[in-house]
């Protein structure tokens, strides 16, 4: 009889239970479905950086040298069009959500799992016609599309661009009923509303912007493909067309988009403190409706965006009033999270570093929309560098710091390794350090005055200096991005095997193996303890849990 | 992929066939399906009502040739089109009772009948779509709308520019509707195989209830597109 | 009473039908979209079963798509109908 060695059974988790390309790409499993959104949607934040690197490039020197300006226009209309659709809007639902959103309330999967996998191939097929009209010719008319450029003069591919954001805009309109139904019927029993985790709440406000708001603009591209293709006449101003009812459409979905790329991340952001200030949220309540607030007051402010287009002056105004009311949410939300860290054990490990990122750099973002709010400032600086500025410090020091925090916080439960603490914490730095590096000098350009999407700015050669600032730190930032992906792919193979609740934080997605089983939970949990709850965690209190996953 | 191996609560109990692994019981199951199917209709609202957004502006914008190029197409047959989809949906809630009452024979029925009134739908929408090409009243580069007097204003004119864009709306507002009438016949044909086969009990009868619903949202478009559309200006 | 609803909404039909061909200058817009409106709930309530929903949910869903909806038309309309003040 041979001798037997005893060798450590690897449990069966999500990631082992089937091997082959078919058992992933035919999955119905949430987690799964996860990373290969989180795989697509790197892959299209390197294609959105790399059109950045030729735009920072170019902006080294005042003239237009690297490219021509046709060239450049381009260049700025595909950074914008593939970071928004095909990075920013999926990011943190498709991935973090799409992981996380069942087990934190209990269940085995989402509400439709057929559906989250076609919400999945929708988003490959708009993001393979998207490269596919890059790759033979692109687009020019910037993400937003203006009309009657767009319609009438632009020899471009609109039209296969329009149609590629299109279909990506059906896969978010999906994740997002997916993620209301599950929420409203899958709960497990005891998780009441008020013991959700907030990062629940966000994604259901995200989801509800997804659902009413992604339908107008895609029954807008639909008009602009028709106007293109069919010559019919509803942006034309020779036919009597108004190209500002293009831009009402647009804006109507696309300023509700930019709460639909902050929201999650302020979720993930309240996770982390929670957990590494080892305390409740301050305020639950409070940040918990000031997510379903910003959805809705999102949806109310859109032609800020139009203040100089030829909107009526008392439009504007109307307008302008409810765009400061719409920064009370968000402001709430930065004070409870405030709240939360006074008195708090804080720890300085790498999801903290990000979410304190976040709420710095969130806060600048934030306080210059409000400037830009303001009728008198929106004039002086609209179309240049600060409003740039302004949306980066959101979109990039805000909602891109947040996705990374949250993938460094959960990434023991996705992969069941621990990444590398050392290198995470210094990718932190480096990443702060070089996006104000990037970004603030693009506040001063802008208010001195350079116009955003030139390429050209050799009238102005005095800005140089800023710009070459800018174009700096922007490589700073792109190691500061490079070094996670590097380090969490090295994880996979050679990190340290994680424990089942590495941070000992709370949340039901913790009391699960790491990683999961393919279900989650082996009996349903039965929960009776509110969220948060780190006081009785960390007295050793013990919970009445009955999950092992 | 999905596994039928899954410990659950409810061992003991037979499992209804149609039960999906995920869910814990079959009222959860219909409750999300009925939930999903209405934010589903949500979705539609919006889509279909930036179309309605832009057509309520060029009416305030251009409200004499609208009234114009509205006076020209067959309210008759847009009248006729409306009590044709309003008796369809009536067949589709006899085709949801008779599913919930296990009437097999009136849920084929039902079925049928609400398929053929939507292809008499089409059918009329066809025969003015025909009329309207034969009028040289599709946009494009044989649109032509000359010498067309605007209701109410003896004398005037309507601008031939404006009533492009009225009808660039008509054909695409009607389009994206003929489009989902299209949709949901191949949803109830779908339904009528089902329903053919045996597949629907009183308990489990889920698709015909959702597929009724998106059949009814579709009826609901047409109540408003039919008043906006063709009734706008119609006295002498 | 299915088929009460029904002849109510055939009714509802005929009415605007008749109703544009009689000049009530701007009430012929109120008049037809006002019957479409009463045509849409009876659909809504009675054929869709909102009526007998025992979750509010149905509601919610229903009222805040229609609100926001609204908020698309009437701040848009607002912009096109004030920009000839002054």
């Amino acid at each position: 009889m041979a001798t037997t060695t005893i060798q450590p059974v690897e449990r069966e988790n999500y990631l082992n239970k089937e091997y082959g390309v078919g058992s992933w790409l035919f999955t119905t499993d949430h987690k799964r479905i996860a990373l290969l959104y989180l795989i697509s949607i790197t892959f299209f934040f390197f294609i959105g950086g790399f059109f950045a690197l030729l735009i920072r490039l170019e902006l080294l020197t005042p003239a237009s040298d690297l490219v021509q300006p046709d060239t450049y226009n381009k260049l700025f209309t595909m950074h914008g069009m593939v970071m928004v659709f095909f990075f920013l809007i999926p990011s943190i639902p498709a991935v973090l959500g799409n992981f996380l959103v069942p087990m934190m309330i209990g269940a085995k999967d989402l509400a439709f799992p057929r559906i989250n996998l076609l919400s999945w191939y929708l988003y490959i097929i708009g993001g393979v016609m998207m490269l596919h009209c890059m790759l033979t010719g692109g687009v020019d008319t910037g993400w937003t599309f203006y009309t009657p450029f767009s319609t009438a003069f632009s020899n471009t591919k609109v039209v296969e661009a329009g149609l590629a954001i299109f279909v990506a805009g059906f896969s978010s309109i999906l994740t997002g009923l997916n993620f209301v139904v599950t929420i409203h019927r899958m709960r497990a029993p005891g998780m009441t509303w008020s013991r959700l985790p907030l990062f629940i709440w966000a994604h259901y406000a995200t989801s509800i912007i997804q659902i009413l708001g992604t339908p107008v603009i895609a029954i807008t591209l639909v008009l602009v493909v028709a106007e293109r293709t069919l010559h019919l006449g509803i942006f034309d101003p020779k036919l009597g067309g108004d190209p500002l009812l293009f831009q009402h459409l647009f804006w109507f979905y696309s300023h509700p988009a930019v709460y639909i790329m902050i929201l999650p991340s302020m979720g993930v952001v309240t996770e982390i403190i929670a957990c590494f200030a080892r305390k409740r949220i301050f305020g639950y309540s409070f940040v918990a409706f000031s997510s379903i607030a910003i959805a809705v007051f999102g949806f109310l402010v859109w032609a800020h965006h139009m203040f100089v287009a030829g909107i009526s002056i008392y439009a504007a105004l109307v307008f302008s009033i409810l765009s400061y009311a719409v920064a009370v949410p968000s402001a709430v939300k930065v004070f409870n999270w405030t709240a939360t860290l006074y008195k708090g054990s804080i720890h300085y490990d790498a999801p903290m570093l990000y979410a304190f990122g976040f709420i710095g750099l969130f806060t600048m973002g934030g306080l210059t929309g409000l400037f830009l709010a303001a009728l008198g400032i929106d004039v002086h600086v609209t179309d240049t560098y600060f409003v740039i500025a302004h949306f980066h410090y959101i979109m990039v020091g805000g909602a891109l710091m947040g996705y990374l925090g949250g993938l460094h916080f959960w990434w023991p439960k996705i992969s069941g390794r621990l990444y590398p603490e050392g290198w995470a914490r210094l990718a932190a730095l480096i990443v702060f350090l070089g996006f104000n590096l990037t970004f603030f000098p693009q506040f001063v350009l802008g208010y001195l005055g350079m116009p955003r999407r030139y390429a050209d700015y050799s009238h102005m050669p005095e800005f140089q200096v800023l710009n070459v600032l800018s174009t700096a730190g922007a490589t700073v930032l792109g190691v500061g991005y490079l070094l996670p992906m590097l380090y969490f792919l090295w994880s996979m193979r050679y990190g340290k095997p994680a424990p089942d609740n590495p941070w000992k934080a709370a949340g039901l997605e913790w009391m699960t193996s790491s990683p999961p089983t393919t279900f989650n939970f082996e009996q349903e949990p039965i929960v009776t303890w509110e969220a948060y709850n780190y006081d009785e965690l960390d007295t050793g209190h013990k919970q009445e849990v009955k999950v092992v996953g | 992929m999905s596994d039928s191996t899954v410990v659950g609560l409810h061992d003991e109990e037979q499992h209804h066939p149609e039960l999906l692994h995920h869910f814990a019981e079959p009222q959860q199951q219909r409750d999300a399906a009925s939930l999903g199917m209405w934010i589903f209709l949500a979705t539609e609202v919006m889509f279909f009502g930036g179309l309605f957004c832009a057509y309520l502006i060029y009416r305030r914008m251009y409200f004499g040739d609208f009234g114009a190029a509205s006076k020209s197409i067959d309210a008759t047959l847009g009248a006729t089109n409306t009590a044709v989809l309003i008796c369809s949906s009536l067949t589709v809630v006899l085709a949801v009772w008779a599913a919930q009452t296990a009437l097999r024979k009136l849920l084929i029925g039902s079925l049928v009948i609400t398929m053929l009134l939507g292809m008499v739908f089409l059918g009329i929408k066809a025969k003015e779509y025909k009329d309207k090409f034969e009028e040289h009243h599709v946009p494009g580069a044989s649109f032509s709308f000359d010498h067309v007097p605007i209701p109410g204003h003896p004398g005037q004119y309507a601008n031939p520019r404006h009533a492009e864009i009225f009808f660039s709306l008509y054909f695409i507002m009607t389009g994206l509707h003929a489009l989902h009438m299209i949709i949901g016949l191949g949803l109830f044909a779908w339904l009528l195989f089902m329903a053919w086969k045996g597949r629907f009990t009183p308990e489990y009868h889920t698709p015909i209830e959702i597929g009724g619903l998106y059949w009814h949202f579709v009826d609901i478009v047409w109540i408003y597109l039919f008043p906006l559309l063709y009734l706008i200006d119609r006295h002498p | 009473m299915y088929f009460s609803v029904w002849a109510a909404l055939l009714l509802g039909t005929f009415i605007t039908y008749k109703v544009a061909y009689i000049d009530l200058d701007r009430f012929n817009a109120a008049v037809a979209l006002t019957i479409a409106t009463i045509k849409a709930l009876l659909v809504a309530l009675f054929f869709m079963h909102i009526k007998g929903a025992h979750e509010k949910l149905l509601k919610l869903v229903v009222i805040s798509t229609l609100f926001f909806l609204f908020i698309l038309l009437v701040l848009s309309m607002a912009d096109y109908g004030t920009r000839t003040w002054s």
